[in-house]
């Protein structure tokens, strides 16, 4: 048995490290840790409850949006209120932007180049996918930076800037959209979908929307040369490496459901475990047994406290162990379509459960499903309506808001005394899929993948371990906060 | 030149901010300058002991090391410890890389709020005795000292900003690439002069409201945010609505108030960042270099002279009432 301290991890948000135990080839267990901490839940004790709009975004560079719709959310929840429909539809098309582009830079800029490295340079795809590839200069990555900046237009036009807007309020927007922006929104969707369609998946979004089985996504794949589009790029280098066999998780999947319209949900909210169960938010708990952090006993986030304690005995990161009725659960895209139900992931998990494979596919068929609803949704913007309505905060009451950021759901608990906020919790998406050990033991989903990971001759940085690790998605600044 | 990217204390945001520079991309702007990446931890593709051969190299001072970008703060707790942020792969603090590398770098560079001053993440008690590279809030010291020179003689620069503009780095990296940015090019809290110089106000699409205090009263109003909602845009140094963001936007452009984040120490205002502090209804806040006595009278006159137009519009979330069209004079 020997030990692997692999880090630090690029191309993920923020700093990671990750402790193996390796045997004869293989990872038998993995320590996740989390090695920032700064305090968020610290810092927004005793603030006026509306500052948390200006403060719970800036814990996420790339979540930011996704931090304020959840804090928005505990706002509107504590005050009692709904948004107007132009609100409700602009704050979608701002968190549905950020999770689309999220989705997008993680494909080109942050999972894909990892099959540029040398390490794969004698195989066979080698010499199409190395210069498509490749981190910085690889077509793909220059091709797609300059289409998610202009994607993030959007966000010039809703949100004022990304990241770290403060248009997202408890009543709605405070950007109201006029009609000439109306079309200016329309062009710069309509230039999006032109590149997924053209490079991303070379074929109509409602075409790869469809695809309802594991066998028409083979069918789908053969049809064209693998270069043809980046996503069958992606399911020949899957096949090839059996990113299927890679990474399997806990395959118990949560969602909060997502961006609401008219009291119906896009994305639905719930729990699978070998079937679709409703999610009680009830038994959420974080558990700091193997946290520096004071405190031993799970609790719910309402009762639950952040005080570091960088010497606690057993403790190896400052991330807390989230859990749903005291188990794991691996949140993202793949858990809600998961939850939601679309019938390819459905059946690629039946097949084989959570792993690389589905978690990327599972990313880049949301990314369609969310650009075919955002044109809906613009197209529904009602100029001269109002697009927030007046809110009034309690100074005595509780609010909870629960988001789904790209890389999974994100819970924001708040609890206001005398108009001040006396307590303030937030469990983030790579909170849970890179949770420590609980106590009893149990390791978090991430820890679960990486048991199996092959470890190549003389490997220092694993690159199976990198697949895994990146096919989460994870953000390390919002895991700690 | 070669650049070195570390983030520690921050969220990443002004990273994500980057990546959307435009005419030309990033890419293409940093090869223009002559820029090459030693490594960025959002782009690069070496991970764990490569990178850590890299850092090492360039702290023995083996690797020349032009550029260092820093982006989030200096995190020195627990008790000076620096363990809120020990890097990954090398249970060595944060802190500690940042002075070895930042004692060979030509220049350095912080990048954002965070590293400039401490920002956000010095907010509130400060949990973790956060600061800037070379500030603490608005204090000259930080974790490099009021005496660090970079190579080249300079302080460190302070690219402030909650996240910074794209172009504000790219556009200071081109300067000091190009040998174009001394001491005099940066103001008193080291940001660069070709931003700071400017205030936020400037080009703000609600100053007709500002010139006759119609102001909005809650979000999504398009009249001017200063008396009710809290904005700092007559006080705040950036060029945000004469440059842009993300295409068309601003934060007042986004119907919310500006919270003066490119200033240090924006995270402890004493007051909500939604809401005015006043005396006497009159904002405690006057824009910069307006005298008091002048602002109030000039105030109650503009008050008492605005158009029914621009009344009713500033607290309207449409264009209520439009322009008058002025009569032909008759033939």
């Amino acid at each position: 048995m020997s030990q692997l301290i692999v880090g630090p991890f690029n191309r993920v948000e923020g700093d990671l490290e990750v402790r193996l135990d390796i045997d004869r080839g293989q990872v038998r267990s993995a320590r996740v840790n989390s090695p920032l901490y700064r305090g968020f839940e610290q810092i927004l004790h005793g603030k006026d409850p509306l500052d948390t709009l200006v403060i719970a975004p800036r814990i996420c560079g790339i979540c930011s949006v996704s931090q304020s719709t959840a804090a928005a959310q505990a706002l509107a929840d504590l005050a009692g209120r709904a948004m107007p429909p132009n609100g409700e539809l602009a704050c979608n098309l701002v968190l549905a932007c950020e999770n689309l582009a999220d989705h997008f830079s993680h494909f080109y800029l942050f999972f894909m180049p990892d099959f540029a490295r040398a390490v794969y340079a004698s195989e066979p795809w080698s010499d199409w996918v190395e210069p498509r590839f490749r981190a910085i200069t690889g077509s793909a990555p220059r091709a797609a930076m300059p289409a998610r900046t202009e994607l993030l237009h959007l966000m010039g036009m809703l949100a004022g800037k990304w990241p770290h807007s403060l248009s997202l309020q408890p009543g709605g927007s405070s950007k109201p959209v006029q009609q000439q922006e109306r079309l200016r929104l329309l062009a710069i969707l309509s230039a999006f979908r032109g590149f997924l369609e053209r490079q991303t998946f070379a074929d109509r979004l409602e075409a790869v929307v469809a695809l309802d089985s594991a066998e028409a996504l083979a069918a789908w794949a053969d049809a064209a040369p693998p270069h043809q589009g980046d996503l069958r790029a992606f399911l020949h280098l899957a096949e090839a490496l059996r990113l299927d066999q890679l990474g399997h998780g806990v395959d118990r999947f949560m969602s909060y459901g997502s961006l609401p319209l008219g009291g119906e949900l896009l994305f639905q909210r719930g729990l699978w475990y070998r079937g679709l169960a409703a999610l009680d938010e009830a038994v959420i708990s974080e558990d700091p047994s193997h946290s520096w952090m004071q405190g031993g006993e799970p609790l719910h986030p309402t009762r639950g406290s952040t005080v570091p304690d960088a010497d606690k005995i057993g403790g190896y990161s400052w991330c807390k162990a989230p859990r749903l009725a005291g188990e794991p659960v691996e949140v993202g895209a793949l858990a809600r379509q998961m939850v939601d139900g679309h019938p390819l992931i459905r059946d690629l998990v039946k097949t084989s459960g959570g792993n690389v494979r589905n978690r990327v596919v599972a990313r880049l068929l949301e990314s369609a499903r969310l650009v075919i609803a955002m044109e809906a949704w613009v197209r529904s913007l009602r100029p001269g309506e109002p697009f927030c309505e007046r809110t009034v905060l309690p100074d005595e009451g509780a609010g909870v808001g629960l988001a789904e950021a790209a890389r999974g759901s994100l819970g924001h608990w708040l609890q206001v005394r005398h108009g001040r906020i006396l307590n303030y919790q937030i469990i983030a998406p790579t909170t849970w899929n890179f949770s420590p050990r609980d106590g009893q033991g149990t390791p978090g989903p991430l820890e679960q993948a990486l048991v199996g990971a092959p470890v190549r001759v003389g490997e220092q940085t694993p690159v199976a371990v990198q697949h895994i690790v990146r096919s989460f998605d994870p953000c390390m600044v919002c895991t700690v906060h | 030149m070669n650049l070195l990217w570390l983030q520690s204390g921050g969220c990443g945001g002004c990273t994500m901010s980057l990546l959307c520079a435009e005419s030309p991309d990033l890419l293409t702007t940093l090869a223009g300058a002559g820029i090459e990446l030693l490594w960025h931890p959002s782009l690069s593709e070496a991970s764990g002991g490569d990178v850590l051969a890299v850092l090492e190299r360039a702290a023995d001072g083996s690797l020349p090391l032009h550029l260092l970008c820093v982006e989030g703060a200096m995190l020195r707790g627990p008790n000076g410890s620096g363990r809120f942020h020990l890097m990954a792969g090398t249970e060595s603090p944060m802190t500690h890389w940042v002075q070895r590398l930042a004692a060979r770098a030509h220049y350095t560079l912080a990048v954002g709020t965070c590293a400039a001053f401490g920002g956000i993440t010095a907010g509130g008690p400060n949990p973790t005795d956060a600061c800037g590279l070379q500030f603490e809030g608005a204090h000259p010291g930080g974790l490099l000292g009021t005496d660090y020179r970079s190579q080249a003689g300079l302080r460190v620069v302070n690219v402030a900003g909650c996240p910074t503009h794209p172009n504000w780095v790219t556009e200071t990296l081109m300067a000091l690439a190009l040998g174009a940015l001394g001491p005099a090019d940066l103001d008193a809290l080291a940001r660069p002069r070709m931003f700071a110089d400017q205030l936020v106000h400037h080009g703000c699409p609600r100053n007709e409201y500002y010139e006759f205090k119609a102001s909005a009263e809650r979000p999504s109003e398009l009249g001017c945010m200063m008396e009710h909602l809290g904005c700092l845009g007559t006080q705040a140094h950036a060029d945000c609505n004469t440059r842009l963001w993300n295409g068309e936007g601003s934060c007042t452009r986004g119907g919310y108030a500006c919270i003066n984040c490119t200033a240090p120490e924006f995270e402890e205002s004493g007051h909500s960042f939604q809401r005015t502090p006043k005396i006497a209804g009159i904002p405690i806040g006057l824009p910069t270099d307006m005298p008091r006595a002048w602002f109030v009278a000039l105030a109650s006159l503009s008050k008492a002279a605005t158009p029914e137009r621009l009344r009713r519009n500033a607290v309207s979330d449409h264009v209520a009432v439009p322009p008058t069209i002025h009569k032909p004079k008759p033939r």
